[in-house]
C-alpha cells in the first residue's frame, strides 16, 4: 500500500530524516514511534505530501507522490484522511459544516444526503447531535473526535493520525484508540499512527516502527518491540531516563556552550 | 569573543541578508498574486468549481458592509476639515465659492480612495492576516490541504474578490460623505443651500475624476487583500508570529497604498490626460 524508499530531509543543515525505509501493508495499523524531535511528524508530512523530500520516494499504491504537482496531489489526497494533533477544525464553521467540508467541496451530493452522512459519521465517533455547535464550545477530546469524523467523511482508504492521544485524559485517549481500532477492523482502513504514548501504541498496533535520529531502528509486532534487544528501543519502551539517548551532555560540551566558544 | 562576530563585515552581511530577504519576499508575494489571478481566470471559465458564492458574500459582508460606519465618519470629518482649510486659503482671494469644487474634485480623485484604503488597511488588512495567521499556526491550513482543498482558492480568493468588489463601493460612499462634510461647512459659514452646493460641485467635477478614483481603489483592494493574505500565510511561531504578521501587514499596506496613490496621481495628471 505505502512504500517509503530512502527518504532524506534536512532543515537548516540538520538531517531530520536519514534514509528512512518502510513498507505498510493494506488494512494494517502501523504505529510510528520515537522521541520528540526524532522526525516522526516530518515523516508523516511527507506521506501526505505537505513536504517535499531532499531525496528518496514515497509510493502510495504504486504512485510516487514526491513527483506529483499540487493539482495531482489534490486528487490523491481525496483518498486520504488525516487527524491532526489538535483536531485542526475550522473555527469559523460549525461541527456539522466541518465534517461536511470535504463533501461539499469535492462532491455534488444533495445537501440532504450530506446531512445524513454527517449524522452517520458523528454517530460513529459518539457525538450525534453536536452538529450545530461551534468548535470553540467543544473540549479537546471532542474536537479530536470531530476531526476524526471529518477525516473519514469521504470514506478514505488510508487514515493518518498525528499523536491521537496527546493532551487527553487516559479514558478519552482509550476511546480514541478504540475508534481507530474499530475503523480499521470494521471498514478495513489502513491506519498510520504517529505517537510516543506506549500504552496506546501497544494497544492499537499491528506492527510498529521505531524512529531514532531520523532512522528506522526497528520494525516489528508489538511483542517483538517489547522484547527488543536494541538499546534505544529498550530505553524507549521502559521509559528509562538514561541510556543511548543521554540525560545530559558531556561536561566539556556544557562549558563550551556556556562560554559560547563552540564552533 | 563570540564566534559569529566578524568585525566590520557584520554590518555589510546584515545589509546583504536584508536585501536578499526582501527580494525573496517580493518574489513570493508576486508568485502568490500570480497564482490567485490564475485561479480567478480559471474561475471565469468554470465559475461553479472555483467561486463559492457563500464564501464571497460572507467576506463582502465582513469587509464591506461592516466597514461602512468607520468610512462614513472619517470621510465626513475629513470633508469638513478640507472645506474649512480651503475656505481659509481661498478667502484671501474672495473665492470661497470654489470650496465646493475643491472638495468635490479633491475627494473623488484623491482623498476618498486614499482615506478608504487607509481605514480598510487597518480594519480589514489586519483582520485578514490575523485570521489566516491563526489558521496557519493551528494547522487549519494544513488540514485544508490534506482534505484536497486548495487553501488559496478556499481562503485567499474569496477575500481577494470580496475586497475587489467592496472597496470601490466604499470609496463611492466616502466620496459622497466627504462632499456632504464640505457642504455642512459651507451651509454653516455661507448659508449655502444644498441645491446650489450640489450644482457647484457638479460643474467642477468631470466623470474622469470619479473613474480615476475608482481605478485607484481597485488597485488598493489588490494591495490590501494580497498583503494581508501573504503576511497571514507566512506566519510561523505561534501567537507572537501572528502579532508580528498582522503588524507587518498593516505597515506594508499603508506604505504601498500611499506610494501607489502618488504613482497613480502622477499617471493620471501627466501621462493619461
Amino acid at each position: 500500500m505505502i512504500k517509503i524508499v530512502d527518504l532524506v530531509k534536512s532543515f537548516d543543515g540538520r538531517r531530520v530524516l536519514d534514509k528512512v525505509n518502510l513498507k505498510i501493508k493494506q488494512g494494517e495499523t502501523m504505529v510510528i514511534m520515537g522521541g520528540s524531535g526524532c522526525g516522526k511528524s516530518t515523516l508523516l508530512r511527507h506521506l501526505i505530501g505537505l513536504e517535499t523530500p531532499d531525496s528518496g520516494h514515497v509510493f502510495i499504491k504504486g504512485i510516487d507522490i514526491t513527483k506529483k504537482n499540487e493539482n495531482e496531489l489534490i486528487e490523491i489526497r481525496k483518498k486520504y484522511g488525516m487527524l491532526f494533533q489538535s483536531g485542526a477544525l475550522l473555527n469559523s464553521l460549525t461541527v456539522g459544516e466541518n465534517v461536511a467540508l470535504p463533501l461539499t467541496e469535492h462532491t455534488t451530493l444533495d445537501p440532504k444526503i450530506i446531512n445524513i452522512i454527517i449524522k452517520m459519521k458523528l454517530e460513529l465517533v459518539g457525538l450525534s447531535g453536536f452538529e450545530n455547535l461551534m468548535p470553540s464550545q467543544l473540549s479537546g477530546g471532542m474536537k479530536k473526535r470531530v476531526g476524526l469524523a471529518r477525516a473519514i467523511a469521504m470514506d478514505p482508504e488510508i487514515v493518518f493520525y498525528d499523536e491521537p492521544g496527546a493532551g487527553l485524559d487516559p479514558i478519552t485517549a482509550a476511546v480514541i484508540d478504540k475508534l481507530i481500532m474499530d475503523l480499521s477492523s470494521k471498514l478495513g482502513m489502513t491506519s498510520i499512527v504517529v505517537t510516543h504514548e506506549m500504552n496506546s501504541a501497544f494497544r492499537i498496533a499491528d506492527r510498529m516502527a521505531v524512529l531514532y535520529n531520523g532512522k528506522v531502528v526497528q520494525i516489528g509486532t508489538p511483542d517483538q518491540i517489547k522484547k527488543s534487544e536494541h538499546p534505544y528501543v529498550k530505553q524507549f519502551v521502559s521509559g528509562a531516563p538514561d541510556g543511548p539517548e543521554p540525560l545530559k551532555r558531556e561536561k566539556g560540551d556544557y562549558l563550551k556552550r556556556l562560554m559560547g566558544t563552540y564552533e | 569573543m563570540l564566534s559569529n562576530n566578524k568585525g566590520g563585515s557584520g554590518l555589510i552581511s546584515f545589509i546583504i541578508n536584508s536585501i536578499k530577504m526582501s527580494l525573496c519576499h517580493i518574489y513570493s508575494f508576486f508568485y502568490l498574486l500570480a497564482v490567485v489571478i490564475r485561479l480567478f481566470l480559471t474561475g471565469l471559465i468554470k465559475p461553479g468549481k472555483v467561486f463559492k458564492r457563500k464564501q464571497i458574500f460572507d467576506q463582502m459582508y465582513h469587509m464591506g458592509i461592516q466597514s461602512i460606519p468607520i468610512v462614513l465618519i472619517t470621510s465626513l470629518f475629513l470633508g469638513m476639515t478640507l472645506a474649512m482649510l480651503s475656505m481659509y486659503a481661498l478667502s484671501d482671494f474672495g473665492a470661497e465659492l470654489w470650496v465646493a469644487g475643491l472638495v468635490g474634485v479633491g475627494f473623488t480623485r484623491e482623498l476618498g480612495p486614499l482615506i478608504t484604503a487607509i481605514v480598510i488597511s487597518g480594519r480589514v488588512g489586519a483582520a485578514i492576516s490575523a485570521e489566516l495567521g491563526t489558521m496557519q499556526v493551528s494547522e487549519e491550513i494544513d488540514s485544508l490541504t490534506t482534505m484536497g482543498i486548495n487553501p488559496l482558492r478556499y481562503l485567499v480568493l474569496p477575500r481577494f474578490l470580496g475586497l475587489l468588489i467592496m472597496l470601490p463601493c466604499l470609496t463611492v460612499i466616502s466620496d459622497y460623505f466627504g462632499i456632504l462634510g464640505g457642504y455642512l461647512i459651507c451651509a454653516m459659514k455661507m448659508d449655502m443651500s444644498w441645491a446650489y452646493y450640489k450644482e457647484l460641485t457638479i460643474i467642477a467635477l468631470s466623470l474622469k475624476d470619479v473613474i480615476t478614483g475608482l481605478v485607484k481603489s481597485l488597485s488598493f483592494a489588490v494591495v490590501i487583500s494580497m498583503i494581508g493574505c501573504y503576511q497571514g500565510l507566512i506566519v510561523s511561531g505561534g501567537a507572537e508570529g501572528v502579532g508580528k504578521g498582522t503588524t507587518k501587514s498593516v505597515v506594508n499596506s499603508l506604505i504601498f497604498v500611499i506610494v501607489m496613490d502618488s504613482f497613480f496621481t502622477a499617471l493620471f495628471s501627466y501621462v493619461i490626460v
